[in-house]
């Protein structure tokens, strides 16, 4: 899933102050209005009606002439800067030129540019979501990211799924092959096939990457299965596929159940501009964080009680955050929970290709594959950015088993296509079988020992993770660490992580963890080098935290 | 099977990679032709609306034509009797220009030759953009519009074409069920990219040839007045500048008036200029940004521009599109949705290379202009010497092209009919009036700048004969 990230172009905004006084004047202005609003409806006098708006006319016209036009600062409408911490972040959301929706629409007319043009109703959501800690973190480390020698004090980023420990890999192929690859491949030997790459292609992806896709697919998810070409979409990265899905699969106000915890980014994928919902159905620590059938049920029944109709199950394997993989056995149950409810199984399996456990990956389309039934109910989500590291180039995958999603996905990949010299590109790299096996042997190897290095220092701390078999997550229990055995105690542990450590990592309650204290952390964007710093880091933290407790 | 056959050939070493891409370039065609038949039992489970809608409009003859064209495609050589597409807004006029680029930058194209900007080619994935890319389009949209407008790279939200970014803007504008204006004839994807997945309706604003199809103030009130009726919250206006299907650019009182309406309205106004930089001659087109900026942007809350890189630089396969919003809000929300459609950074990098080369783009930009002109003029001209007259246009990769008076009978029926014997007999595929949503029947889209100028003289060549055969039909 892919979000901000960091940016070694980062930009400085000193405009954003600026932006953040202009509409001082009109909440002065909001203040004024409301008692008057109250007088001409208390009254009703004709003589105060018709004075009113007079003096509202004139008050406007002052407030017009003494407002800055935010036009004329050119104000940066970048992300807004919740700074702080999450309870002030909601002070520095984007206030924008105009009065709240709620006002009286009666007392301004119409024709007042000061009634804001109105928006949809999604917008206000969506700004929202991003005040959450996972989204904060982010850009925090966008402002101030953390560099061994320029930046030693900034923030490090373990809030971020993406993989740098094998870049070099990609780094050499791309500096031997690149050129030629986007240009030339396939066509007659040194000459460029410019109408192969500018003109409409197909937007469900070129048939030629399709192919490369699913023999890499193969690859990482086990040879024994054969993924069939013709079954895959491909779309601008994994989150416009599990949109995608989410589109065909749910309409406004149904329902998919996703176990907790889950990777922040669904609420955006699943939810965002579809109106469908996510019912969280919660795994325990005790069970490992394994998912529970009955559970599943349970959230099912109650959702059926709700009026709410359960269209899906969204599972992520290997999961994300807390890097389990589910077994055979689980995968079968799940489906026959599928079959008994009619409903559909979306399973994101966009690590697949990043385990590193002794346990064994089993895709569900070996399920299927082996099964033969039901498979209309089976849709995988993949993706590049993970297992190839090559989240900026943004392919994700949909391998349905049903037509119609297929024909539906195809006719929506319009709205998310994959530009033609990157697939190109892409074709060649995942063809050459010798460079990607490389790859996935090496990039596994240097996930496990990142992993247990990381691991071995938290424990130094005496803070506990879950056994991670895949994925680029540490799990950790810092319930010890907290004050108050709730989500208010993890979020505050959460601010010194962020803001006194300067170490962006997520708190379960954002992957809608039930149990307080959990953290992830991402070890796959850091060096070697920079484990000692963390572990430092949180050393302080928990020494401060301990002498609280 | 294709996995077990490409790890066959991926493994075998003896063969380059190059070899390997070609073969399995064959291997794909041969797959894409004999798709393997999906042996599955009919679905019981429940699909969304959205996937069961005919909303896409894969159906309209829009798309059947080209389909049509797909199963018999004409070659100059190989098939000179198929079907010659002329339903495609694809510019080809300009190839040359970017392949000569291309060939002497081919270090833009893979990042740098392991050059330190490889870490964000293969990571970045902010939906910020690439700052260089951003910057690089906001002085292309400037130096388009001749300098009369700036663009902040600021306020450039890049999304993976224009689609996507008019269906973005209408999630954020408008709810499921409220509507937005568009003057007709439009464009049909408008259909599915304004309203398959939004749940918006679209009201057209009726235009007609009586005024060359300009947008009047009665008609757009018209519109508003209709869409109240039917209980619908008006949103927006949304137009495009040239217009597409017209190939004509937007007066300038026509867009004081727009902008005026949308202001008395509270509404949005969505200008969709992706062909800009298509109009023959600079001078003629004027962006709803240049209106804007004599206004002192006072009303700029309410308006975004939609472009893309498609048209003017004939890069569709590149799939970049941008939304320029004045409304701090729409930007904010915007670039958070546009992660559902952002663009590969290595396309980004190439292009802002490409882009920043300010040689480059002011000798493609002229003399894109000037083959468009030429190639305007040169079907034009053959069409009227068949008898055929076309509204007068200024811009775009297409004209209007007039046939009512060789309908059967005014109705889209007869227009539909017309459709049909110039897809099947004189294989020809253009697109039909009705298809654009167009009030008057008998009015085609034709497009010129996806096909060679031989193909074209072809083209012509066609309709003269199916004219002169008409004639003589209407003669005994």
């Amino acid at each position: 899933m892919t979000l901000t990230r960091l940016s070694r172009t980062w930009e400085p905004q000193p405009e954003e102050n600026k932006k953040t006084n202009t509409p001082t004047s009109k909440r002065t202005a909001m203040r004024v209005i409301v008692p008057l609003q109250g007088v001409v409806q208390g009254r009703g006098g004709l003589v105060l009606g018709s004075v009113i708006p007079v003096l509202f006319y004139f008050l406007q016209l002052y407030l017009k002439r003494h407002r800055n036009d935010p036009n004329d600062n050119q104000p940066e409408p970048n992300d807004p800067a919740p700074s702080t911490s999450p309870s002030s972040s909601t002070e520095n959301l984007p206030e924008l030129p105009g009065l709240a929706r709620s006002l009286s629409r009666t007392l301004l007319s119409p024709r007042s540019p000061r009634v804001p043009v109105y928006v949809s109703g999604r917008v206000g959501a969506i700004l929202k979501d991003s005040e959450t800690p996972y989204f904060v973190g982010l850009k925090k480390v966008k402002e101030d990211p953390y560099d061994e020698l320029v930046n030693p004090n900034g923030v490090i980023q373990l809030g971020l799924a993406e993989n740098k420990l094998s870049l070099d890999l990609i780094k050499e192929w791309l500096a031997e092959n690149a050129g030629k690859a986007i240009l030339d491949g396939g066509g007659k030997r040194g000459e460029l096939s410019m109408s192969g790459i500018a003109s409409y292609q197909p937007s469900d992806g070129l048939m030629e990457l399709k192919v490369a896709v699913s023999g890499f697919m193969s690859q990482v998810m086990g040879k024994a299965i054969s993924f069939i070409p013709s079954q895959i979409v491909l779309t601008a990265g994994a989150t416009s596929a599990t949109e995608m899905l989410s589109f065909c699969l749910a309409d406004t106000g149904n329902a998919f159940l996703v176990p907790t915890p889950y990777h922040p980014g669904f609420n955006r994928d699943v939810k965002w501009r579809t109106g469908v919902e996510i019912i969280p159905v919660p795994c325990r620590s005790t069970d490992n964080f394994s998912l529970s059938i009955s559970a599943l049920d349970r959230a099912f029944n109650q959702a059926k009680k709700r009026g709410v109709k359960v269209r899906g199950i969204l599972i992520s394997n290997p999961s994300n955050p807390v890097g389990n993989l589910l077994d055979r056995e689980t995968l079968y149950s799940l489906l026959d929970f599928a079959r008994e409810k009619n409903i559909h199984i979306v399973s994101n399996e966009i690590f697949a290709g990043s385990t590193y456990g002794s346990e064994e990956f089993v895709s569900m389309a070996e399920i299927v594959d082996l099964e033969e039934l039901d498979r209309n109910r089976v849709h995988i989500v993949y993706g590049l950015s993970k297992d190839l590291s090559l989240p900026g180039f943004r392919v994700g995958v949909i391998y349905s088993f049903n037509e119609k999603v297929l024909a539906a996905a195809k006719n929506l990949a319009r709205f998310s296509s994959i530009s033609a010299p990157t697939q190109h590109l892409l074709t060649s790299m995942l063809l050459d079988t010798e460079f990607t096996q490389n790859f996935i042997n090496i990039n596994r190897e240097r996930l496990r020992r990142m992993y247990n290095e990381f691991l071995s220092g938290l424990k130094q701390l005496g803070i506990k993770c879950r056994k991670s078999n895949g994925g680029f997550y540490c799990w950790a229990d810092m319930s010890g660490l907290i004050r108050t055995y709730s989500e208010k105690g993890e979020l505050e542990l959460w601010d010194k992580l962020m803001n006194v450590a300067k170490l962006n990592v997520t708190p379960g309650s954002c992957c809608h963890c039930i149990e307080p204290g959990w953290f992830s952390f991402c070890f796959t964007t850091l060096t070697e080098k920079d484990i000692p710093v963390v572990i430092e880091r949180i050393r302080k933290i928990s020494e401060t935290c301990k002498s609280h407790n | 099977s294709p996995s077990s056959s490409l790890s066959l050939i991926s493994h075998t070493q003896q063969l380059s990679l190059e070899e390997k891409v070609s073969f399995i370039k064959l291997l794909a065609r041969q797959y894409t032709v004999n798709i393997m038949p999906i042996v599955i039992e009919q679905p019981t489970v429940g699909l969304s609306k959205v996937a069961l809608s005919k909303t896409h409009g894969e159906d309209s003859p829009y798309f059947a034509g080209w389909k049509a064209y797909d199963e018999n495609p004409y070659d100059n050589t190989n098939n000179p009797s198929g079907v010659i597409q002329m339903g495609l807004a694809e510019n080809q006029v300009s190839f040359d220009l970017l392949e000569d680029y291309l060939e002497q930058h081919s270090e833009a194209s893979s990042g740098g030759k392991g050059a330190p900007g490889f870490r964000e080619i293969a990571l970045f994935q902010d939906y910020h953009g690439l700052k260089s890319f951003r910057h690089a389009m906001a002085t292309f949209m400037e130096q388009i519009r001749g300098g009369r407008a700036k663009f902040d790279p600021h306020r450039i939200v890049l999304t993976a074409g224009a689609t996507a970014a008019n269906e973005l803007l209408t999630f954020i504008l408008a709810d499921p069920g409220d509507a937005l204006l568009v003057p007709t004839p439009y464009y049909p994807g408008f259909d599915r990219d304004l309203r398959w997945r939004t749940g918006v309706k679209i009201v057209p604003i009726q235009c007609d040839s009586s005024n060359n199809f300009q947008i009047t103030p009665q008609a757009l009130e018209a519109a508003y007045q209709n869409a109240e009726t039917m209980n619908m919250k008006v949103r927006g206006v949304l137009i495009t500048n040239p217009s597409n299907p017209l190939g004509a650019t937007i007066q300038r009182s026509v867009l004081e008036e727009l902008l005026d309406f949308v202001t008395r309205k509270n509404i949005h106004l969505v200008s969709d200029e992706i062909y800009s930089g298509s109009v023959f001659s600079s001078s003629e087109f004027i962006s709803i940004a240049e209106i804007l900026e004599a206004h002192d942007y006072k009303k700029s809350e309410r308006v975004h521009i939609v472009y893309s890189l498609s048209k003017d630089l004939g890069l569709p396969g590149f799939r970049v599109g941008t939304i320029y919003s004045y409304n701090d809000k729409v930007v904010t929300t915007a670039r958070r949705m546009s992660s559902f459609t952002l663009i590969s950074s290595q396309t980004q990098h190439l292009l802002a290379s490409m882009l920043s080369n300010q040689k480059f783009t002011e000798n493609y930009i002229k003399t894109n202009r000037e083959r468009l002109r030429k190639r305007y003029e040169m079907i034009i001209g053959g069409l009227r010497s068949a008898g055929i007259e076309c509204l007068k246009g200024n811009a775009g990769l297409f004209c209007w092209m007039n046939l009512s008076p060789l309908l059967d009978e005014p109705t889209r029926e007869g227009e539909l009919a017309l459709w049909n014997s110039m897809l099947h007999e004189v294989k020809l595929n253009i697109s039909p009036g009705s298809s654009c949503h167009c009030s008057e029947p008998g009015w085609f889209r034709v497009c010129f700048a996806n096909i060679g100028e031989k193909t074209l003289e072809v083209a012509l060549k066609r309709i003269h004969n199916f004219m002169a055969q008409r004639g003589k039909e209407i003669r005994t």
